[in-house]
């Protein structure tokens, strides 16, 4: 089944490192993508008052885009993968209203249309253990604290590809590339997502409560799948992130990096903190777990660095 | 004097408009509190969310009426994910902020002009996108 890739308004500009990491991973992995042609916004925030399925209108107008060529919609941005998938949902259980919405996008859609996060691809396509031996960069010198935050796990019954209490894709993930995984007890909770247009002391607040944990707990790499979560942390972030004590990343630039990407094609370039002195020593350190063996092609060897803990998985 | 109460005693226009919103029964709710427990804005929300419930179904419009409760609702789903009698709180508090919004007379609350120019600048365009929805008209 072809793949087509939602990349929604954000990744073209704001959440660019996003976008180019994302399709440097594809290609690496050997994922075929293609953008879709035509995409309109999925409405952001998933509308949550009942009856009115105009508030569904623009994601399913994307789905039906989809379903023209047949095919899968991946996307990457949480709000996106949250609102799509939900108002296919939502379409699917009410059969009764597919004429009416069908007569007004002018579309046949039928309510099929696969919604997949690249986390689920990783998962369940390419898998962990495939993925661990085709790390070229192991990520030894990083404490990466995963944040899965809201959108990516709720409502369990609709979106549903991970436990919503006890998710550990981006453990298993971050393990496999070598990183050292912090475990921290909050990264479930909601960064303050867009009540940082209205409330921003209290937005400081929840950013601060999540960052201080995860450094509390070790860790030197905030990792996020969404470019909401990642903006309040570097702008709410205060002097932990003033003094570089934590740097908030998308999962896709450090697996980008591990995989060998061109570091340009990493993303790396929207940043708050001085994350190349971090990637540097991160790459120079010997991996915490199974995974590549060879060190940084930058030439970066720290004192640290020795191929001696790290099986080598790539050779050939 | 006897005293009967009943759901019809609560039933009012408000409350049905808020059933049909929200899609949720009000009733439902047994007062846990759960729902207060596991939200990341209780600590500055003036009445914690399951008391917005239980005056819901009281059908007490006049004291939800200008609560900084829903606005103060990230719509993250924790309480829905957590509330035992599987009631979407997050729906009911979109229900409000829906029931409220209009009337209102007071300018709206987000304004884009009026978001510090180094945020603006950075800013997600989804945050634009999903905030404006919520906070203005």
């Amino acid at each position: 089944m072809k793949t087509y890739y939602y990349p929604g308004c954000t990744l073209p500009d704001k959440a660019r490192d996003f976008d180019t990491s994302a399709r440097a991973c594809c290609e690496l992995l050997g994922l075929e993508l293609e953008e879709m042609e035509r995409w309109v916004c999925c409405g952001s925030a998933f509308k949550l008052d009942h009856k009115n399925i105009m508030q569904h209108l623009a994601p399913i107008r994307n789905l039906a885009e989809v379903h023209k060529e047949g095919g899968r919609l991946m996307t990457l941005c949480v709000f996106c993968y949250n609102s799509l998938k939900r108002a296919n949902y939502a379409f699917l259980a009410e059969p009764d209203k597919h004429e009416v919405i069908n007569d007004f996008i002018e579309s046949d859609y039928d309510g099929k249309v696969p919604v997949v996060h690249l986390l689920e691809m990783l998962k369940d396509e390419v898998g962990f253990e495939a993925l661990a031996e085709k790390v070229k960069r192991p990520l030894g010198g990083l404490r990466v604290a995963p944040f899965y935050g809201c959108l990516l796990l709720r409502p369990q019954e609709e979106i549903g590809f991970e436990d919503p209490e006890n998710p550990t894709v981006m453990e298993k993930l971050f393990e496999a590339l070598g990183a050292e995984v912090v475990s921290y007890p909050h990264r479930l909770e909601c960064c303050g997502s867009y009540l940082s247009l209205k409330d921003r002391d209290h937005t400081t607040s929840m950013v601060t409560r999540v960052l201080e944990s995860a450094v509390e707990a070790g860790a030197n790499a905030i990792v996020t799948s969404c470019p909401m979560c990642n903006f309040n942390f570097e702008f709410f972030g205060g002097e932990l992130v003033a003094r570089d004590t934590i740097h908030t990343f998308y999962f896709t630039e450090l697996l980008a990096l591990a995989l060998g990407a061109d570091r340009k094609l990493c993303g790396l370039e929207q940043h708050e903190t001085d994350v190349d002195r971090l990637i540097d020593e991160a790459l120079a350190a010997p991996a915490t777990a199974a995974a590549g063996s060879e060190t940084a092609g930058s030439g970066t060897s720290g004192a640290r660095a020795s191929g001696d803990q790290a099986p080598d998985a790539r050779n050939g | 004097m006897t005293l009967r109460l009943e759901r019809g005693t609560f039933t009012t226009t408000f409350t049905q408009r808020l059933k049909e919103l929200s899609g949720q029964d009000l009733f439902t709710c047994y007062q846990c509190g759960k729902c207060s427990a596991g939200c990341p804005s209780a600590s500055v929300m003036e009445t914690p969310p399951h008391a917005v419930v239980r005056l819901a179904w009281l059908g007490q419009e006049k004291a939800l009426r200008g609560l900084n409760t829903y606005w103060l609702c990230a719509a993250c789903l924790t309480c829905d994910l957590r509330c035992p009698k599987g009631i979407d709180v997050s729906r009911i508090m979109e229900a409000l902020r829906v029931m409220f919004l209009r009337p209102r007379e007071e300018p709206d609350m987000v304004a884009p002009d009026s978001l510090p120019k180094d945020m603006l600048s950075r800013i997600p365009q989804q945050a634009l996108v999903a905030g404006l929805r919520k906070y203005t008209k």
